[in-house]
């Protein structure tokens, strides 16, 4: 029996004349999350993405992936069957032989999208719903609250049976909402943050700070897995990896203590914007949460925010930390995020960081510390590997 | 003289590049993955390849699997960890009678601390019949352990439908699966069954003795039952067995399911076809049992006597399951068979590298032992 799954399309079958670049790019991500489970067509028709797999193929898996691919409102499998009824009622009983066996209630729903076919919607589902009582008598019909739904759709090229229909992930697809750069170091909100605008359709690249010996290789690592969970959603993510321990030692030599953290966040942002603007992002995110930590404070969000030249995008900013980890969990990355690993803003915290830094001063300590030279070394040596 | 291994489900032989992998890791990369150091570093990457792996290979995320000393450990974590989660929620576990020991005993240890252990009944192959499921599993049910793959006689059970049934009557009960004797030896996807917990072992599949995993699904909560230590997350304590692990990741990454499948099968009807024509013998695998496995009886020699004559030929098979020497074999009895069936039960087990001589060599051995052992009184 041949198995397909259609796709429902999200908002961006609202969208007007763009509409097709839009089809087009959740095509080719669709087709890139399936990438190495098998052979596919993937094509549009009636606002539908039908997946077709080309010989034998794990459905369970193909569905697990499909299942975080953002623009997707719902997706299901079903069966292929011709425009005939004959050829639905040979396929039907079996086809759900798995989810009718166990259920109790269940409900037929017809559409019939070509008019020419000689049964109207309601003829369809009556007479469906009938031969499924005959093969399984314990069923009982419950139009309103059923534990199965059936539905049979006839369209332009065939015939479809399905039961229920899964969520999809929402959002609109990567690659349409332009590229930004996220500033990760392997906690638990950065990576929440990069699901979060990549669910807008943000393609990202992503900037991670290393402080050898201060910081090991397996934070490194850590940083790369946690991306790797990140890129089930937003697809392939080159990972930007900046040499920060000279940086760091020469800020705790040349700067007031205090001032420290503000400063290093501040070093960041420069080196972000560089790194980003050379792989064509046109913005910052981080995960910032307000008041989470001294310098996510208002006014040191306001300091830092200062030595961007880009839109700095915190798409956290108002959410309290349960409400992050909820969809860390989601999104798996929690338990890889809470690894007890030292991260380059751990490294040389202040006791009493600033929490209401002056902007005015935190810029004479910067240019006293000269800091220039240093952020030119830094971004020439990066390292630079895709993650997927 | 030729030897003749086919007691694969006992044991198999550790593939070389196993044991090369285990030597590696005790000779060579030998660190602790949990020290700090790069070369902690380098162990640990070789445990979570080896996670990987086994993960991948059933369909799980990596996260989801937990390294175990073998797959009795396995079994005893996932039952007496699920029992006392889920103690709040109710008391009544589902389970059958045809169960490997290292199900069935703790269960009996379950049922003397006042838990309501079900035993299902299983038909003549061992198999659970499904309408007594539907039946027993309810509310109060807070776990259901069904094996897989039968470790005696191969007849495999519907754990899907167990799933399906668990979900239709809104019981809250985890379903754990042993799956010792099926995994590697037949695709097992663990969202396809359906279960929470699923239990593997490395040493039927080529791997070392002493190593095994249990596969917890993502909010399935496990209470530990042994402390120290953080490894495992917990769940788990005490330093990974490195050179074991890494061996287990490497039998399971050499694993040609399919292909293997259908060389067995092949061995396992032409055994059937040589067994047929001698007179007297029983098989008791069902005809849709795994391939692996194929329990017959001679009905005339006893089991032990049958094993040494044919062990002195040379070919070496298994009366009954190897744990359970000495007594009659409990799984054949919960089968319902009669005594000179059980007495006289012979296991043979297949692995990818077993040959049609093997077979010939049992099969005349077997003419031999009938026609010049004395019978069973």
């Amino acid at each position: 029996m041949k198995e397909i799954v259609l796709i429902k399309l999200g908002e961006i079958a609202l969208k007007g004349l763009n509409r097709f670049s839009f089809e087009d790019a959740l095509k080719k991500n669709i087709k890139s999350a399936l990438y190495g489970a098998g052979y596919f067509k993937v094509k549009i028709a009636q606002s539908t993405i039908f997946v077709i797999p080309q010989g034998e193929v794990d459905m369970d898996e193909v569905c697990d992936r499909i299942s975080r691919v953002f623009g997707i409102v719902s997706f299901s499998r079903a069966c292929v069957c011709e425009k005939d009824m004959n050829d639905i009622y040979a396929k039907a009983p079996e086809y759900l032989e798995d989810a009718l066996r166990f259920a109790k209630t269940f409900k037929v729903e017809a559409k019939r999208s070509d008019k020419k076919f000689p049964l109207k919607s309601p003829e369809i589902s009556r007479e469906v719903g009938a031969l499924l009582l005959e093969k399984f008598p314990h069923l009982k019909v419950d139009v309103h609250n059923p534990q199965v739904k059936v539905t049979v759709e006839i369209r332009d090229f065939g015939a479809y049976i399905r039961a229920g229909a899964e969520k999809g992930a929402g959002g609109i697809p990567v690659g349409t909402g332009g590229n930004a750069a996220i500033l990760i170091s392997g906690g638990i909100d950065s990576p929440v943050a990069a699901y979060m605008l990549a669910k807008r359709g943000v393609k990202l690249t992503a900037i991670h700070f290393a402080s050898p010996p201060y910081t090991s290789e397996r934070a490194e690592d850590k940083v790369k897995r946690l991306l790797m969970k990140v890129s089930r959603y937003a697809g392939p993510i080159e990972m930007i990896t900046v040499p920060f321990t000279k940086i760091q030692e020469t800020i705790k030599d040349r700067c007031d203590e205090e001032l420290f953290t503000i400063i290093m966040r501040r070093m960041m942002m420069k080196i972000s914007c560089i790194i980003a603007k050379k792989y064509d992002c046109t913005a910052l995110i981080t995960g910032e949460s307000l008041g989470q930590v001294a310098s996510q404070t208002i006014t040191a969000i306001a300091c830092t925010d200062d030595a961007s030249d880009m839109p700095v995008f915190r798409p956290l900013i108002g959410m309290d930390k349960e409400e992050i980890v909820q969809i860390s969990r989601k999104i798996d990355t929690f338990e890889t995020s809470i690894e007890p690993y030292e991260d380059c803003c751990t490294v040389f915290t202040p006791k009493h960081p600033r929490t209401k830094p002056v902007l005015k001063f935190v810029r004479y300590a910067e240019e006293d510390a000269r800091l220039d030279e240093l952020i030119e070394d830094a971004v020439e040596n990066v390292k630079a590997v895709t993650v997927r | 003289m030729n030897l003749h291994y086919l007691d694969n489900s006992a044991t198999t032989q550790v593939s070389e590049a196993a044991a090369n992998k285990a030597m590696e890791l005790m000779r060579g990369n030998f660190a602790n993955p949990s020290s700090l150091h790069s070369l902690g570093f380098e162990a640990s990457k070789e445990l979570t390849k080896a996670r990987e792996t086994v993960a991948k290979a059933i369909g799980a995320d990596s996260a989801e699997i937990y390294f175990t000393s073998g797959g009795s450990e396995a079994n005893n974590l996932a039952i007496f960890g699920v029992a006392e989660a889920m103690k709040r929620r109710g008391n009544k576990i589902v389970t059958d009678a045809a169960e490997h020991s290292s199900v069935y005993d703790p269960m009996q240890k379950l049922k003397s601390m006042g838990y309501d252990v079900v035993f299902l009944k299983t038909d003549k192959s061992g198999k659970i019949s499904i309408d007594e499921a539907f039946e027993k599993i309810d509310e109060n049910t807070v776990l259901v352990s069904v094996m897989h793959t039968n470790n005696e006689t191969g007849a495999v059970n519907p754990i899907s439908d167990l799933s399906n049934i668990i979900k239709r009557k809104n019981s809250p009960a985890v379903l754990h699966c042993d799956a010792v004797q099926a995994f590697g030896k037949t695709p097992i996807k663990v969202a396809k069954l359906g279960v929470n917990l699923l239990s593997v072992s490395a040493h039927k599949i080529h791997g070392p003795k002493g190593v095994g995993a249990l596969y917890v699904k993502k909010g399935t909560r496990l209470i530990p039952q042994h402390f120290g230590g953080k490894q495992e997350k917990e769940l788990r304590g005490g330093t990974e067995a490195m050179p074991l692990i890494g061996a287990f990741g490497v039998a399971v990454s050499e694993l040609s399911v399919e292909a293997s499948h259908n060389r067995v099968k092949a061995l396992n009807t032409y055994l059937r076809e040589k067994l047929s024509e001698i007179e007297g013998i029983t098989v008791n695998s069902p005809k849709d049992a795994s391939p692996y496995i194929l329990n017959f009886s001679t009905g005339i020699i006893r089991s032990e006597t049958m094993l040494h004559h044919l062990s002195g030929d040379g070919v070496f098979v298994s009366s009954g399951s190897a744990c359970s020497k000495g007594g009659k074999s409990r799984v054949l009895t919960s089968m319902g068979l009669p005594d000179e069936i059980i007495d006289t039960a012979i296991r043979v087990s297949f692995s990818k590298h077993s040959t049609y001589e093997d077979c010939d060599a049992l099969t005349e051995s077997l003419k031999n032992g009938l026609k010049n052992l004395a019978r069973r009184k």
